[in-house]
């Protein structure tokens, strides 16, 4: 026998909706509701049909599987309305595939609108308000048209406000209808009346329980039927403040919905995502909603009081969607909104005689308003950075067409662009989170990127510029040793001819490094170029023809000036022999200073970190900083000028990072060493290291060669070293160190690289922020581990996080390539020390950068006088000095400290 | 008379073939259109196949006998356009009544003649609603889609005097058939629910659609599915499609149907595509291999033919028939 059809609701439009258990919840769109829409009620009052038409299309555009129509106005002939609108409709096919909810109190509205749809409707609504037999006549109506019913749960007496009254005239509802007209159950769908709740008064408070429970009787003994309502009513007493009322629909509809409500009328721009209510919020919500504790409300009242504040424009606020076309791309691309912009562009492509012409026209205007707001400063880089995804999909989506249109006609010309752009990070250098951005940025502006991405040999930049013919090359580097890949660079651009200009980015980088050490290389233009929202002028100035030339002289004389200048400065400066300076060291009473013998001696490694941990560990400060937004977190969310943007941003972020602990898309690991150690010979740091290998377990000995200061500065500043802050071999005190590298980094790029192929970038970017900023607050939280546990010096220490941030705690982290330590070479006496690479999988490229990108290593000195400071420039003679202990030549030593040699 | 339900579960029935198609050959002339009640008629009536069951009614009669002869269980009553909204254009709606009281006596009487000789195959007699010649969800006017050329409530009047008249005439169930909007049908439906309330009795009722072209539309716009979901509220004793395309364009919608409903389904397509002169060509042969394809799927529970479809037709499908089950239909409960 074959199995018999199920009841499910079925509907109809042009195409089927079939309604069953396992359907999401379905949504039914109330913009073309003249109650629902002040906007469709003033198009249909002035008769402008057509134009509500297009609200209808939106909705369904938008998602909406039904579409309510009501024409209950006082000033509106609704019959008339009902039939003209519905009949426009049908003639519609991109509405008329759903199915429609024919919305009237008036009966004769509804049954002329049931006479001019060929699907199967939904009437919204009978009751037994009247009476049953007006009911029933109007059941045995509805069923003989062919439509499904909305019952509300009204009788004679009144509108049911409580449960029992609910479930009662739901039942007699249900059985005179299944009974009596024969009509079939799972046509019928209930609205057990929603009503506000938080309103103050006593009998208000189970108003939301009331329904979310008479829902789940409904469900459970009424079969086959289904049960709807307008959310919105719920959070009334809240006008005002959307926050909460937003906060308050969703908690509603994830309960209602657990019971078993399957439809409704919920405006989708009135609507937080559960899973992201703030904890405080949502608790004092749900306390409410579900009716939990006799304060509930007053607590909620007092509480919206602290969110109607931060009030924000509604996230997801569509009447832009009526707007025509251009304003429409042009909001998508200033808003960064990729949701619609197929859709749109699609609509414009077919208008045009050339898919070109979408690019350079509709496009081309939106990202115009995009230079011009981020150039005026009122749009900022997160931002801009959104609008080339919705740019890049755009175009993605035309491409096909442009090509086609090629084949068709190649006599046509190509587009043109406004130049070619090489980018790439240098050898040695893994960082690419600036080029990425600036990349987007000039792509932005309708310059074609040729992006080689990191560690690319200076054969690889030069070549691909001469075969690519592209029109300047930008090199990005994070590391210090990377400034001398630009400079090798500039050396080699000019020794093979080139003409093209030089851009010069990344966080090493300055107008003094370029000025002083790239510029004099190379005879053509070379730019320091910091930020993204300056690399657009200045590409724009050295390629557009007018300006080229005097630009291009201007910046050299620029340069030169600036170099004249520097050189002059820094000749004021004295620096001291490192010998002087080395009569000037720090001292430490190591008699009397205390010295704590670490708990764990060895090395450990930490596999799998768990990253949740490391949450509350987040300097958020420097992620706003690669995001070129300015401030102190959280300062920075309530910013005048930034703050909005900081606040979307960062709740961008937390998203993200939610996502990342949630589906371990990302692996922490770290390996952690602590040893016995001596300062030898001022400078030089000796560590036992016990070898785990041999036989005799003897301790293996590694040193790390300190640098220290030698700029001539006031009486009684001592000059430091690291080496300063470990007992000396001659006190007769046994000191400690200890050494670590983390990582978070496994899975980034991956990651990264997933969105950039769905042409994301600013999640791609997003994704790199994040996993540098885990990284750090890695580091913080072994940290904190070691000085609490593992060594054991503080473990009474009781900080909070902004106390860790501002680093209130004894004992210090230093990082080589940092300012205490700028040398990166003793990295590689980390790696050997602790086997790196081989126990946790962190590599160190040619210029010594950690591969994944986002790793932490250095020291740790416990001592209570260890501080940070900045190691300045040094001379030649302690470079020397430097060569010689750790046995290289000097040109090797001057080529890792070369930023930080003093020019004499 | 054995209850039609029944039988439906135990074989395929075959429903007729094309009536214009046989009325062609007996090519009629104005004067016979007319015969000696319209003689007078101040407008042309050739053409009009349904005043025919007025004028020639033996050869009416004759056609429904060469259909059961050819072993139909069921033929269609001449009335595909026997309403007032039809009959306007001959301004023939004074006799709308009578040419479906009158059609339907025909064909009773045929129906009972072969009954009464093969009393184990009973023949039945289906009253034929066409979709007459208006639509109530699409404007005749591109410059006005929201312009209406009928009404529901007018359909529905026009619907309800037909089947009233059929019933009268002794039909043993109604065809609301050719449906290309539903609206239409619709207002059939809901007009012989009413007349089935106020007479209190039940009577069966066929639907069959027709889906337009190879998008797979009704000419309205709807889907297989959707088009099955507007109908359904209506008791039916089947559901399928017919005209418009061939055999094998209507197996992928009658998939559809078999899949979604619960419902017997009946399917009468067209002998083929027209040809360039507008004739169908497809042989019974022809026809009959493709609805094989129906049979060996288990896809319907009644077959029949339309437009260009002859006796021969007719008769290759119900020996065909013989030898297949038909679709497993779901007791009701």
């Amino acid at each position: 026998m074959e199995k018999k059809q199920p009841k499910y609701l079925k509907l109809s439009g042009l195409e089927p909706l079939v309604i069953t258990p396992e359907s999401n919840f379905v949504n039914v769109g109330e913009r073309t509701n003249v109650a629902g829409s002040k906007k469709f009620l003033r198009l249909i009052k002035e008769g402008k049909f057509e134009e509500a038409l297009d609200i209808a299309r939106d909705q369904v555009e938008g998602g909406a599987q039904i579409i309510d129509i009501n024409m209950d106005d006082g000033l509106i002939e609704g019959k008339e309305a009902m039939v003209k609108f519905l009949n426009l409709i049908v003639a519609e096919p991109d509405i008329a595939r759903v199915p429609i909810m024919i919305d009237s109190s008036k009966w004769e509205i509804i049954e002329a609108g049931l006479q001019v749809v060929q699907g199967k409707c939904v009437v919204n609504s009978i009751s037994l308000k009247e009476g049953e037999e007006t009911f029933v006549h109007q059941a045995k109506l509805i069923k003989r048209y062919g439509a499904a019913v909305i019952v509300m749960a009204f009788d004679e007496d009144g509108q049911a406000d409580n449960y029992e009254r609910r479930i009662e005239i739901a039942k007699r509802s249900y059985d005179i209808l299944v009974d009596k007209v024969g009509f079939p159950a799972e046509d019928i769908i209930f609205d057990l009346n929603i009503f506000p709740v938080a309103t103050g008064m006593e009998e208000h408070k189970r108003n939301a329980l009331d329904f979310i429970e008479a829902t789940k009787w409904v469900r459970e003994n009424l079969a086959y039927c289904s049960v709807s309502g307008g959310v919105s009513n719920v959070s009334f007493s809240f006008r005002g403040n959307n926050p909460v009322r937003e906060a308050m629909h969703s908690v509603f509809l994830y309960h209602a919905i657990k019971a078993g409500m399957n439809i409704g009328i919920v405006n989708p721009t009135m609507l937080e995502v559960y899973d992201d209510i703030p904890k405080e919020l949502l608790e004092k919500v749900e306390d409410v909603i579900l009716n939990r504790r006799d304060d509930a409300t007053e607590r909620l009242l007092d509480f919206a009081e602290s969110v109607v504040g931060k009030a924000r424009e509604s996230k997801v606020d569509l009447s832009w969607r009526e707007d025509p076309l251009q304003e429409r791309i042009t909001r998508a691309l200033v808003k960064g909104i990729d949701q619609f912009i197929v859709e749109d562009v699609e609509e414009a492509r077919k208008a045009a005689k050339r898919p070109i012409e979408i690019i350079e026209g509709h496009l081309m205007i939106g990202m115009n308003v995009v230079g011009d707001l981020f150039g005026s400063g009122k749009m900022f880089l997160p931002q801009v950075v959104k609008s080339a995804r919705v740019m890049k999909k755009a175009v993605a989506y035309l491409l096909p067409y442009i090509e086609e249109e090629k084949l068709a006609n190649p006599q046509e010309g190509d587009s043109e662009n406004a130049g070619k752009i090489l980018m790439a990070t240098v050898k040695g250098d893994v960082h690419d989170i600036g080029k990425n951005i600036v990349s987007v940025v000039l792509a932005c502006n309708n310059y074609e990127i040729v992006d080689l991405g990191v560690m690319v040999p200076p054969e690889k930049i030069l070549q691909t510029a001469i075969d690519e013919q592209v029109d300047a090359i930008g090199l990005s580097g994070l590391i210090t040793p990377s400034l001398d890949e630009m400079v090798h660079l500039a050396k080699e651009m000019e020794r093979r001819n080139f003409k093209i200009p030089l851009l010069i980015g990344g966080a090493t980088t300055s107008k003094a490094h370029t000025a002083v050490k790239i510029d004099p290389q190379y005879k053509n233009a070379v730019v320091h170029v910091n930020d993204a929202s300056r690399a657009v002028t200045v590409v724009g100035d050295l390629l557009q023809k007018e300006t080229s030339e005097a630009y291009k002289q201007a910046i050299k004389k620029d340069y030169d000036l600036f170099r004249e200048k520097f050189n002059n400065r820094s000749q004021h400066k004295i620096y001291k022999t490192i010998e002087a300076a080395r009569e000037n060291k720090f001292q430490i009473d190591w008699q009397s200073s205390e010295i704590v013998k670490p708990n764990q001696l060895g090395i450990q490694v930490i596999e799998n970190m768990d990253l949740e941990k490391l949450i509350d560990f987040i300097d958020w400060t420097p992620f706003f900083r690669s995001w070129e937004l300015h401030g102190k977190y959280p300062d920075i969310l309530k910013d005048e000028v930034v703050g909005e943007q900081a606040t979307e941003l960062f709740n961008e972020a937390q998203k993200m990072l939610k996502e990342i602990i949630r589906e371990k898309k990302l692996k922490g690991k770290a390996i952690f060493g602590l040893f016995p150690a001596h300062t030898v010979n001022d400078d030089d740091i000796e560590v036992l290291v016990p070898d785990e290998g041999s036989k005799t377990q003897e301790a293996k000995k590694y040193t790390f060669r300190t640098l220290r200061q030698q700029l001539q500065r006031k009486e009684g500043v001592a000059d430091y070293a690291l080496a300063d802050f470990i007992a000396p071999k001659g006190t007769g005190r046994q000191d400690y160190i200890g050494c670590f590298c983390v990582t978070t980094g496994f899975g980034t790029d991956e990651l990264a690289g997933q969105y950039r192929k769905d042409l994301d970038d600013y999640n791609s970017i997003m994704v790199k922020a994040l996993s540098d900023r885990l990284a750090e607050a890695f580091a913080e939280y072994l940290h904190k581990e070691i000085r609490t546990v593992h060594w054991g010096y503080g473990a009474h220490e009781r900080l909070d996080n902004d106390e860790l941030i501002d680093e209130k705690y004894q004992g210090i982290r230093p990082a080589p390539g940092y300012p205490a330590c700028p040398d990166h070479l003793e990295k590689l006496t980390i790696w050997e020390m602790l086997g790196v690479e081989a126990r946790i999988g962190v590599k160190l490229t040619d210029s010594l950068a950690m591969w994944p990108a986002s790793s932490v290593s250095g020291y740790y000195f416990a001592n209570r006088e260890a501080r940070y400071f900045g190691l300045g420039k040094i001379k030649k003679d302690q470079v020397a000095d430097f060569a010689q202990r750790k046995g290289i030549p000097y040109e090797e030593a001057a080529k890792w400290l070369a930023p930080n040699m003093v020019d004499d | 008379m054995k209850n039609i339900n029944d039988i439906l579960q135990k074989r395929i029935l075959v429903l007729d073939g094309a009536m214009g198609t046989m009325l062609q050959r007996y090519n009629f002339t104005e004067a016979d259109f007319r015969g000696q009640r319209f003689k007078d008629w101040e407008h042309p009536l050739q053409g009009n196949n349904d005043l025919l069951s007025l004028t020639q009614p033996k050869a009416i009669a004759d056609v429904h006998r060469k259909y059961f002869e050819a072993g139909a269980d069921i033929v269609e009553t001449n009335t595909f356009s026997s309403t007032t909204i039809a009959m306007a254009d001959y301004h023939l709606e004074g006799v709308v009544y009578e040419l479906n009281y009158e059609a339907a006596r025909i064909a009773k009487k045929v129906a009972d003649e072969f009954t009464e000789k093969e009393p184990d195959k009973p023949r039945f007699v289906a009253g034929s609603i066409g979709p007459t010649n208006k639509t109530a969800s699409m404007s005749p006017d591109v410059n006005d889609p929201g312009f209406r050329a009928i009404s529901f409530d007018a359909l529905r009047i026009a619907y309800k005097q037909q089947a009233e008249a059929l019933l009268d005439g002794g039909v043993d169930m109604l065809l609301v058939e050719t449906v290309f909007d539903t609206l239409n049908a619709k207002a059939a439906l809901f007009a012989i629910e009413e007349v089935k309330e106020e007479r209190n009795i039940k009577v069966p009722v066929m639907v069959s659609g027709t889906i337009t072209d190879a998008s797979g539309r009704t000419l309205s716009g709807q889907t297989a599915e959707a088009f099955l979901i507007s109908i359904a509220h209506i008791p039916l004793l089947s559901v399928g499609f017919n005209c418009a395309l061939g055999a094998d364009q209507l197996t992928p919608h009658l998939e559809v149907l078999a899949k979604k409903s619960d419902l017997p389904i009946s399917a009468h397509p067209n002998a083929g595509l027209p040809n360039a002169f507008g004739e169908y060509d497809e042989t019974p042969e022809e026809m009959a291999e493709q609805i094989k394809e129906y049979l060996e799927k288990g896809l319907v529970n009644i077959v029949g033919g339309c437009c260009g479809t002859t006796p021969e037709h007719i008769k290759a499908l119900s020996t065909l028939v013989k030898n297949y089950e038909p679709r497993k239909l779901v007791v009701p409960a």
